[in-house]
């Protein structure tokens, strides 16, 4: 079994999502049961946090491209922050740059959405 | 349980369930280091080797579990080939139409994006169409 750990927490308005290991095709249905949760609760502002996610596939870039669009409908959005250079450069590659917020602190992130 | 690997010098065999994703990148990763690939090459045919096993479970075995995925390395001193065969239905990966994320994204869909991702990943991407299968041959230039 993959090694993959998803949890919440909230600061304020804003959700935290601590990914933790290897994000796969595997482990990804387990971030989009999270986000589920987040939208039954109504909760359409998230910062996602990479600072312990070594690996991620195009399974793991999908769940958000399927997810982002709902948080920005409610006036929210998915914020990324702590990526490690090797995860970053799968998004870089992709082009996710252009069309998501990146921050390297938790709090820069949290703080845009004031 | 957990369903028996098979795992030779540098074949592996294995049942097309996405739970052997993190072994088949274990695989490269050895097989990698023993040719001294720097640890960015690996990362990076691990994960276009993790896209290729993703595409066959899904499109060619529609998510059956207990079909054969087989993938075989070869090496020589410039090259790492990667050959991936399966017994699914015919599935061309080449014929994907290169991701607009920004459009699937305004449609809430999350897929498409495995092919892309091997082809920036890796310098030759082959897809061959057999007689009970497929077989994909991903290959990256070192030295």
């Amino acid at each position: 079994m993959a090694d993959f750990n998803v949890s919440s927490r909230v600061d304020g308005d804003v959700n935290l999502i601590d990914v933790k290991g290897y994000l796969d095709a595997h482990t990804a249905p387990e971030l989009e049961n999270e986000f589920n949760k987040l939208i039954e609760k109504k909760q359409f502002k998230v910062v996602v946090n990479f600072s312990e996610l070594n690996y991620i596939s195009s399974a793991g870039l999908g769940v958000f491209m399927a997810y982002v669009e709902t948080m920005r409908e409610q006036s929210g959005d998915i914020k990324f922050s702590n990526l490690k250079d090797d995860v970053y450069s799968i998004f870089d590659l992709l082009g996710f740059p252009v069309l998501y917020e990146f921050y390297k602190e938790e709090k820069d992130a949290i703080k845009k959405f004031g | 349980m957990k369903p028996k690997l098979n795992i030779l010098k540098n074949e592996l065999t294995f049942k097309s369930s996405t739970d052997h994703l993190h072994e088949v990148r274990n695989f490269v990763e050895i097989n990698g280091n023993k040719v001294g690939l720097s640890d960015k090459t690996i990362a990076h045919i691990s994960l276009a080797v993790d896209e290729a096993c993703t595409n066959i479970i899904k499109h060619a075995y529609n998510n059956l579990l207990d079909k054969k995925i087989k993938v075989k390395i070869e090496t020589s001193n410039s090259q790492f080939i990667v050959i991936i065969t399966d017994n699914g239905k015919h599935f061309d990966p080449n014929k994907i139409p290169e991701p607009n994320i920004e459009k699937n994204q305004k449609m809430k869909k999350g897929g498409g994006l495995g092919m892309f991702l091997m082809k920036k990943l890796m310098d030759e991407v082959h897809y061959n169409s057999k007689v009970n299968g497929n077989e994909l041959i991903l290959i990256k230039n070192y030295n």
